[in-house]
């Protein structure tokens, strides 16, 4: 009886362990039309990995990302990009959160056809990803992590590259919270200012380098308070910021939280507008509550405005994805064929090998390209060179780009 | 400072009271057949999403349009997808563990929990990420002028009513009726009721049911009042829930209802007044639950432990 037992939860273990790891290996198919490209693929396949939550509450950005990638991959196909190799973009899901995107990344370090990997989304996600790609000098690049300390360390004063394989096509929140900052105290002339941000890498960063701007530029910080990044009801937060009347709210965090705040402070009565950084800068923060005239920004300007977007903008309509390419799919696509670009002068005529990988960072490194969200090059630290950021305001259900300008350190 | 005061108070008491519609159901649960069911936040959560499934899919615009026919509808339509989860949940997962160590029905209460979870995520349309959830009742906040002013959403003055009705009929139910004298006798000892001819399966699927219903409910108005509901929010509320059942006495029906208050209560106004402020008003709850169990083990109202033979 006992030993039967034995057997039958032995199988079902097994049973499941099988299922998960079909789950979990999620290669994308590239090609649909141009799968039938006649580019010499006689080399094998070299695999560009991708992280970013493609489920829970962030998936909207998550998914356009992974599209975009797609994009670039499938074009890069198309146009032979790496003689003699064939592209495939492998995506793994993070769910936002750093272990399990510590996985991922350990996933894709043990896949010797990795040649980089195109993500994350979050700040806190890369900080568990980056090392570990750095052991095996995997390249990556990431769309969308604004967290100074990731390519800075954590003491700006005495900068120092943690991450030598780590490289950004984003600005970080040291511009982008005083770019903020500047806005709403100087053009649109708010005084009192209530921070609240979520704990996270990316929201109590950004609302730090946010609050101390706004103080130097005369504006008062009311309060500083913090939320849960699984919060729901914020009638605490708001009936304590209620009384010290500000007149605006700026809110590190993303739109999961930032939407149904924002409903809450106007239906406690505080018909303020609530600002945030790129992480609120999503349609659904709208459909979860955010109110018109909330404003935020976002790095980079807007897709649709760039001239040198429209291309990519076309090739993304016209390969019929599901979701939209959302507030990252143009820094997405430039990430993926930074990466692309640094692959074909790395291998050039001959095999990628883990030799390859020290010309595959220098190449990333010099990188020099016309993208789809303006010129991309790095710095020494491995940041954008590109400082330039758009403020946004909720106008008719969506956000409306108001202005975008290169920031200024004053 | 004294409109601020009164705020958390009201913020505390519309909180408190949908946490303790939830204890509810684990503190009878738990008072039948000694289970902590893991998984009753997540009948919270179906009824949340059972509630706007019927609201989206089954009600004609011109209902869903008047709140008083949409409401009672929506109510019903979320706790009964709640029932019905809640009475297979115990058919298929804990009725065959029924004379398995303790332990068995805690991890399988803990993987429904997670079942349940990833069923909704997958098969609700839109579900990877929360989903908006309309306001079934009356729109606007009504400002108690007191001060500064004390706003309170009718909303939430629907969840504070609505609950301790329940509440309160839940216990008369148990006191005054056939059915909940039966539920008591099978709470004390289960066999002897079984010898007085109570058939203990169905008092035990009644009480699954009952803590289906309220659970639901409770979905329906959380929607309602905080107008979006995602997949992870039967979790933290579950162990809010549980927390205040454990706070009140497990096993109490008066208790769950003063425990889960209490909670709401702690949080608000540990988030206004103590150190830490709104960061850390999650653990003064647990501050407060580590000091109640050292003073008082079996909370506020539970009654000692009994050894049994």
């Amino acid at each position: 009886m006992d030993r039967k037992r034995t057997v039958v939860a032995t199988a079902a273990l097994l049973a499941g362990a099988l299922a998960l790891t079909a789950c979990s290996t999620n290669r994308t198919e590239t090609g649909g039309a141009s799968s039938g490209s006649s580019c010499d693929t006689s080399k094998g396949t070299l695999v560009v990995g991708f992280v970013a939550p493609l489920s829970g509450g962030l998936s909207a950005l998550g998914l356009g990302m992974k599209n975009s990638a797609d994009l670039a991959v499938n074009q890069a196909n198309q146009a032979c990009k790496v003689p003699g190799y064939k592209l495939a973009l492998q995506a793994e899901d993070d769910q936002a959160t750093a272990q399990i995107a510590g996985q991922a990344a350990t996933k894709l370090a043990s896949d010797p056809n990795v040649v980089g990997v195109i993500g994350t989304l979050n700040s806190s996600t890369a900080q568990s990803v980056a090392p570990i790609l750095g052991q095996k000098k995997i390249v990556e690049i990431s769309p969308a992590n604004t967290n100074p300390s990731l390519t800075q360390g954590d003491n700006p004063a005495s900068a120092s590259r943690p991450n030598p394989t780590y490289f950004r096509v984003a600005t970080t929140d040291a511009v982008q919270g005083p770019f903020a900052a500047q806005y709403l105290v100087d053009k649109a002339g708010k005084k009192n200012i209530a921070v609240i941000d979520d704990g996270k890498t990316y929201g109590a960063g950004l609302a730090a380098a946010f609050a101390a701007e706004a103080q130097k530029r005369g504006a008062k910080v009311v309060a500083q308070e913090k939320v849960g990044e699984k919060d729901t009801d914020f009638s605490g937060v708001i009936s304590k910021i209620r009384p010290l009347n500000p007149d605006a709210v700026y809110y590190g965090g993303e739109y999961p939280v930032a939407g149904p705040l924002s409903k809450q402070l106007a239906a406690a009565g505080l018909n303020v507008p609530l600002m945030g950084g790129d992480g609120i800068q999503d349609e659904t923060y709208v459909s979860l509550g955010g109110r018109e005239g909330d404003l935020a920004t976002s790095v980079g300007a807007p897709a649709d405005q760039l001239p040198s977007a429209k291309a990519f903008i076309d090739a993304y309509s016209a390969a019929g994805y599901k979701e939209p390419y959302s507030t990252y799919g143009a820094l997405t696509y430039d990430a993926t064929n930074v990466l692309i670009q640094g692959l074909t002068t790395a291998v050039g005529s001959g095999t990628f090998s883990n030799t390859t990988r020290d010309a595959l960072l220098t190449a990333v490194q010099d990188t020099n390209l016309d993208g789809a969200s303006g010129k991309v090059s790095f710095d020494q630290y491995g940041d954008t060179t590109n400082k330039v950021l758009t403020i946004y305001s909720v106008q008719g259900g969506k956000f409306a780009p108001v202005e975008s300008g290169e920031f200024q350190a004053s | 400072m004294l409109s601020t005061f009164l705020s958390q108070i009201a913020n505390g008491l519309v909180l408190g009271s949908l946490i303790a519609l939830i204890a509810l159901g684990y503190t009878m649960v738990y008072g039948i057949i000694t289970l902590i069911n893991f998984a009753h936040g997540e009948i919270f959560m179906v009824g949340a999403y059972g509630g706007l499934a019927t609201l989206t899919y089954l009600m004609p615009t011109f209902i869903a349009q008047r709140w008083y026919y949409a409401l009672p509808i929506v109510l019903v339509g979320g706790s009964l997808i709640s029932v019905l989860v809640a009475v297979a949940m115990e058919r298929f997962a804990y009725r065959p563990l029924r004379n398995a160590p303790r332990l068995a029905p805690l991890i399988t209460a803990l993987g429904v929990s997670v079942a349940l979870q990833e069923a909704v995520r997958v098969f609700y349309p839109g579900a990877t990420a929360a989903i908006p959830f309309p306001n079934l009742f009356v729109e606007g906040t009504w400002i108690i002028p007191i001060g500064d002013g004390v706003p309170i959403r009718y909303t939430g003055i629907l969840l504070i009513v609505v609950s301790l009705v329940l509440a309160f009929g839940l216990e008369r139910f148990i006191e005054r009726t056939r059915m909940g004298r039966a539920m008591r006798a099978t709470s004390q000892d289960r066999d002897v009721a079984r010898l007085m001819g109570v058939d203990p399966d169905r008092i035990i699927v009644l009480t699954f049911a009952i803590g289906g219903a309220l659970a639901g409910v409770a979905g329906v108005l959380y929607g309602s009042y905080l107008n979006n509901i995602n997949i992870d929010m039967g979790f933290q509320n579950g162990i809010f829930a549980f927390t205040a059942a454990v706070l009140g006495g497990i096993g109490n029906i008066r208790g769950a209802v003063i425990g889960g208050l209490v909670i709401g209560l702690v949080k608000a106004l540990g988030g206004q007044y103590l150190p830490g402020g709104t960061a850390y008003d999650y653990v003064w709850i647990f501050v407060v639950l580590i000091i109640v169990l050292v003073f008082r083990p079996q909370g506020f109202f539970g009654e000692t432990e009994r050894v049994r033979a």
